[in-house]
């Protein structure tokens, strides 16, 4: 099978998950006896092509141009409607970031082809790929596959694969080939201004040893100073999955997940979480995870050590009451 | 202003999933319905549009008979009118062709912005509002946490990951793929829900919009997905699995 992988930079940094991709990619080159061919593009983006191409690698396309310095989903895709026609892929492979989800859908489209998002998995079997994804916010999976002619275009989760798994170069470098593409400031419809972070974040979750994390089976903002007891019983943190910060119960920098902080504490006690793909991605490095929820079928037992099937307004008084016992 | 928005209809949250025999798409029948969830932000965020800029918000559905009661409980939040694809087979929809039959039904209506949420809680595709903008040929925006419209054109707040964020200016029609947490969604009034029986709910069947069936990728089969670590379940009274955790968080763990 031959792969185009499109790998993500912004201001010359890597998103990370496009080396988790790349060793995606690597893989099914291999089951499939395919070649590999993975794309950089931006401007004065050279560089980043020469660390790729390290990589196991059949080619490197660089793809430069002045329209590309700033992401817009028109010129990306514009310009990898281009770079797909030019490589003639019959698989692309994307990593699952919030620009690609800007983008690839679009691209896909202008192509009359489909693409399979936000892929944890997939399977080579019988000569096709199966690509499996989570449905109903994680708890289902499902195995979905491509109809119709190639390209097809998927994307695979962040931590879907471990990045350190990529290989290098059999013999030193994959070759570099620039490709030109054809860009017009008047095909660009979006005008990106500056980059920015909201107010300095007050709390670094990051380095907290023990997090108790609450989700929407917390039902009501009043039975937050329930769970803030038993935390500092425990010495530990309050988080929360995201739903919890959109409603304003906490604050949005106490967010676990794709769209807040990455945490890898001692302990995780997830409270009411059902464990949804985007949050899970957020805490799944902890070492111990402990969870309670009432449904036993929730997505986050599947990376919890200690699970607790139960109501946790039963549960955490119990576990107060017996804390407060010991002291 | 003439505001378009996608709602979709999809099991409660809390609904017990059964998948059918052969894992085709969980059992519909003896489980509850609602609006999805980050849909609701851009309803609320359509009305807010509106009351700001004046002119029309209508709502959009596309499923089986029962999304009808999605579409009018935005109509009672305070959309104008309805429109209603109806196809009793839409979960076996691909995204391509969901945003393709979505696309045909409303092309004529030239809305001047046309709003979905970020995702569905079911299949969770996540393509419907990029997909749109592409096949109706205008410029899209995506995870929106703000909208400023100043003449004819709008600046727009986007999220990025990990705390970042960035602003872009985009001109008008487009299509706005807003972030949940944008805004706090309002309730229906009783005065809404009355005033909602008289708003008009237009119904087009999907197999009438002449969209090809050409699927670009299909759903094998749905299941429980398989543990990939084993969790050490607790089981007892409040009190008993209380007192367990705490023992095993000390002496097994090691961690507290």
């Amino acid at each position: 099978m031959k792969i185009l992988l499109i790998t993500e930079q912004r201001e010359g940094k890597w998103n990370k998950v496009s080396f988790e991709t790349l060793a995606a990619a690597q893989q099914i080159v291999q089951q499939t006896k395919g070649s590999l061919t993975a794309v950089v593009l931006g401007k004065g983006v050279a560089p980043l092509a020469d660390e790729i191409a390290a990589y196991q690698l059949d080619e490197l396309l660089l793809v430069e141009h002045d329209l590309l310095e700033k992401y817009t989903p028109d010129g990306f895709s514009l310009t990898l409607r281009q770079v797909i026609e030019f490589a003639t892929p019959d698989l692309v492979l994307l990593p699952h970031t919030y620009q690609v989800r800007d983008y690839a859908p679009k691209l896909a489209a202008s192509l009359g082809k489909g693409m399979i998002g936000d892929c944890i998995h997939y399977r080579y079997e019988n000569g096709k790929l199966v690509f499996v994804r989570q449905m109903f916010q994680g708890r289902t999976n499902a195995d979905v596959v491509f109809a119709g002619d190639a390209p097809w275009i998927a994307t695979f989760q962040a931590s879907a694969f471990r990045a350190d798994l990529a290989t290098k170069h059999a013999s030193g470098k994959a070759p570099v080939k620039p490709v030109s593409v054809h860009l017009k400031p008047e095909q660009i419809r979006t005008k990106p201004l500056e980059l920015f972070r909201e107010a300095k974040q007050a709390v670094d979750l990051t380095q907290a040893p023990i997090l108790i994390s609450i989700g929407r089976g917390i039902k009501a903002p009043e039975n937050i100073p329930m769970v803030e007891k038993l935390a500092k019983l425990i010495g530990g943190e309050i988080c929360a999955s995201r739903p919890i910060c959109d409603e304003g119960w906490l604050p949005m920098d106490r967010q676990i997940g794709s769209s807040g902080q990455t945490v890898a504490p001692k302990l995780y006690l997830a409270l009411g979480i059902s464990g949804a793909i985007q949050h899970v991605v957020g805490m799944k490095g902890s070492r111990t995870v402990a969870a309670i929820n009432k449904d036993q079928n929730a997505p986050i037992f599947e990376v919890a050590d200690y699970g607790i099937v139960g109501d946790l307004f039963e549960v955490v008084p119990a576990l107060i009451e017996e804390l407060e016992k010991g002291h | 202003m003439k505001i378009g928005v996608c709602v979709k209809q999809v099991p409660a949250k809390d609904a017990p999933l059964a998948i059918v025999d052969g894992g085709a798409w969980i059992r519909e029948s003896d489980i509850g319905f609602e609006t999805n969830e980050p849909d609701s932000f851009a309803l609320e965020e359509s009305l807010r549009l509106k009351e700001k800029h004046g002119g029309e918000v209508v709502a959009i559905s596309m499923g089986p008979d029962r999304a009808k009661q999605t579409i009018k409980e935005a109509l009672a939040k305070g959309a104008d009118r309805g429109i209603h694809i109806a196809d009793d087979q839409f979960f076996k929809l691909d995204p391509l062709s969901s945003a393709r039959s979505i696309a045909a039904a409303i092309k004529d209506e030239k809305f001047d912005l046309l709003l979905t949420g970020l995702q569905s809680d079911d299949q969770g595709f996540g393509q419907t509002g990029v997909l749109l903008a592409e096949l109706l040929g205008l410029p899209h925006a995506t995870i929106i946490m703000q909208i400023d419209i100043v003449e004819g054109h709008m600046k727009l707040k986007r999220e990025l990951e990990a705390g970042w964020f960035q602003w872009v200016e985009l001109p008008l029609p487009a299509v706005l793929s807003i972030q949940s947490g944008i805004n706090k969604p309002r309730y229906a009034t009783l005065k809404g829900i009355m005033a909602a029986k008289k708003k008009e709910i237009a119904t087009i069947h999907r197999a009438s919009l002449g969209v090809a069936d050409a699927p670009t990728q299909r759903i094998e089969r749905i299941y429980i997905p398989q543990k990939t670590k084993k969790t050490e379940f607790i089981t007892g009274q409040p009190k008993e699995v209380a007192a367990k955790l705490i023992e095993k968080l000390k002496h097994e763990a090691r961690v507290l």
